[in-house]
């Protein structure tokens, strides 16, 4: 009896990893068109509106947490003013999330209008729904997806700059790869007029990016700011157009047995505290002297 | 445990919970720029409380369940929780899971050795940027987080699957010993 029970235990453990592994194997070889990828959509589709569900239900729950913790040596001792307090407080954590709201949104709406920002592309603003639980997957979920025009590789901004870009679609929500992942490389220059370079992450700390590839000997000045470059060649475009804010230097590593110099900057947009962002979509061509032909 | 329809039909309610709540709300939640994870800790306390038959396979849906909703390489998430709910289970075979200081210390080395494993899996995949040593901080700030957060996940665990589980992991008391003799 107790043999069996080992041998049942030890099969099923067998049976889930190995299940584990060739999941692994066969999403890692398949293209993003492949089953798998298409289930993984799918299912999003479905539990994509059960997570903004429980997003906008427990926002104040989770605004409350945050503000609890902020001000908990300021807990009111007399009864009275605690259920006052507790009443403030719930009210307070609706308007900061309003608030917050507005204030992310009115500076999207100063960044699309602020100069420099890219022409000819319209703009799909999204919440976001949900955020990768480690520190290896820089990812967020936003609740738009194809079906509001999101595509796979359009780029997303905040109010203060660049975010990341669409990796993935659905329906009706996408996921979003942060500027922060380790998989993300971004075309950038130091403007007005400093050098070009690849913005790259460093994993595990959102608030430290890497200018690599910056050529020796051109100065940069900490404190400069960095944007995309949106480079085009005739075969190829940046995926990113030219003009979005993405930091500011904070420092230069410069080693003399490297071949290029290091530059360290501050994203504009902070990637943990993102609740709206926007995607950027191509403005369809304008149809001039369009013709007819039998 | 109990392997019964409405048995299963919990678990399942209680994977899709546990992923939806840890996107929209745990995983939002910043505290000392890191944030609790609730799948380790859900998988452990399977584990703890009905075996590692059950907690590996709850470990897999939960990693499945997650890696679908987050469009992550589907397997990496599964792979791990299978094994912290198994070993969670075995602990329960093989030593007392009934110590009140089980669920936070078992939170705290189940997150400690399931975020050292994804680390390991990602560096074995390939990482494509230089890695901050602020990784080692946000995974024991999220250990330390689990680690409070043990007690209420495994108490709410055990009072969803109570009808199922077969017994209910409670601190035992001790018999008593000696009988006070009086004149």
């Amino acid at each position: 009896m107790y043999k069996k029970s080992v041998r049942r235990r030890r099969a099923v453990l067998a049976l889930l990893v190995s299940l584990s592994i060739a999941l692994l194997t066969v999403y890692f070889g398949e293209s993003a068109s492949g089953g798998l990828h298409a289930i993984q959509r799918g299912f999003l589709e479905v539990l994509a509106p059960l997570q903004e569900g429980a997003n906008r239900a427990l926002k104040p729950a989770r605004d409350l947490v945050g503000w609890t913790g902020d001000v908990f040596d300021a807990k009111s001792e007399n009864e009275d003013l605690r259920s006052e307090n507790e009443r403030l407080r719930r009210q307070v954590a609706a308007l900061q999330t309003a608030e917050r709201d507005a204030r992310q949104l009115r500076a999207l709406v100063g960044l699309n209008r602020s100069e420099g920002f890219p022409d000819g592309y319209d703009t799909v603003g999204a919440r976001v729904i949900g955020r990768s639980p480690t520190v290896w997957y820089s990812a967020i979920t936003i609740d738009k997806g194809s079906s509001a025009g999101v595509r796979v590789n359009q780029p997303v901004v905040s109010g203060a700059g660049l975010v990341g870009r669409v990796s993935d679609v659905s329906g009706g929500a996408a996921r979003v790869t942060l500027i922060t992942d380790h998989t993300s490389g971004v075309s950038a220059q130091i403007v007005p007029d400093g050098p070009n370079g690849l913005v790259k992450a460093t994993v595990g700390n959102p608030t430290d990016l890497l200018l690599d590839f910056v050529q020796k000997g051109r100065a940069v000045r900490t404190g400069a700011t960095v944007i995309t470059s949106g480079w085009r060649s005739s075969r190829l475009e940046s995926l990113f157009p030219r003009g979005i804010p993405i930091g500011q230097v904070t420092r230069v590593d410069s080693d003399e047995r490297e071949l290029y110099q290091r530059v360290h900057l501050r994203p504009f947009a902070d990637l943990r505290e993102l609740d709206v962002v926007e995607v950027l979509t191509r403005k369809p061509a304008p149809v001039e002297n369009a013709q007819v032909t039998p | 445990m109990n392997v019964t329809v409405a048995g299963v039909l919990r678990l399942l309610v209680l994977v899709l919970s546990v992923v939806v709540l840890q996107l929209a709300v745990v995983g939002q939640v910043n505290v000392f720029d890191a944030n609790a994870d609730l799948l380790p800790l859900v998988a452990m306390s399977i584990g703890l409380l009905a075996g590692p038959v059950t907690g590996a396979t709850v470990g897999f849906l939960l990693g499945l369940v997650a890696d679908m909703a987050l469009l992550q390489t589907l397997g990496v998430t599964s792979l791990l929780l299978v094994g912290v709910g198994y070993l969670a289970g075995r602990y329960r075979e093989l030593r007392d899971a009934t110590h009140k200081m089980v669920p936070p210390l078992g939170g705290l080395i189940a997150t400690l050795g399931y975020a050292a494993a994804f680390s390991l899996v990602q560096f074995l995949l390939g990482v494509e940027s230089p890695v901050s040593p602020l990784v080692i901080r946000e995974i024991a700030v999220s250990a330390l987080l689990n680690g409070l957060l043990a007690i209420p996940v495994f108490t709410a665990v055990r009072a969803f699957l109570r009808a199922d589980l077969i017994d209910d992991l409670r601190p035992r008391r001790r018999p008593v010993t000696r009988l006070r003799v009086t004149t």
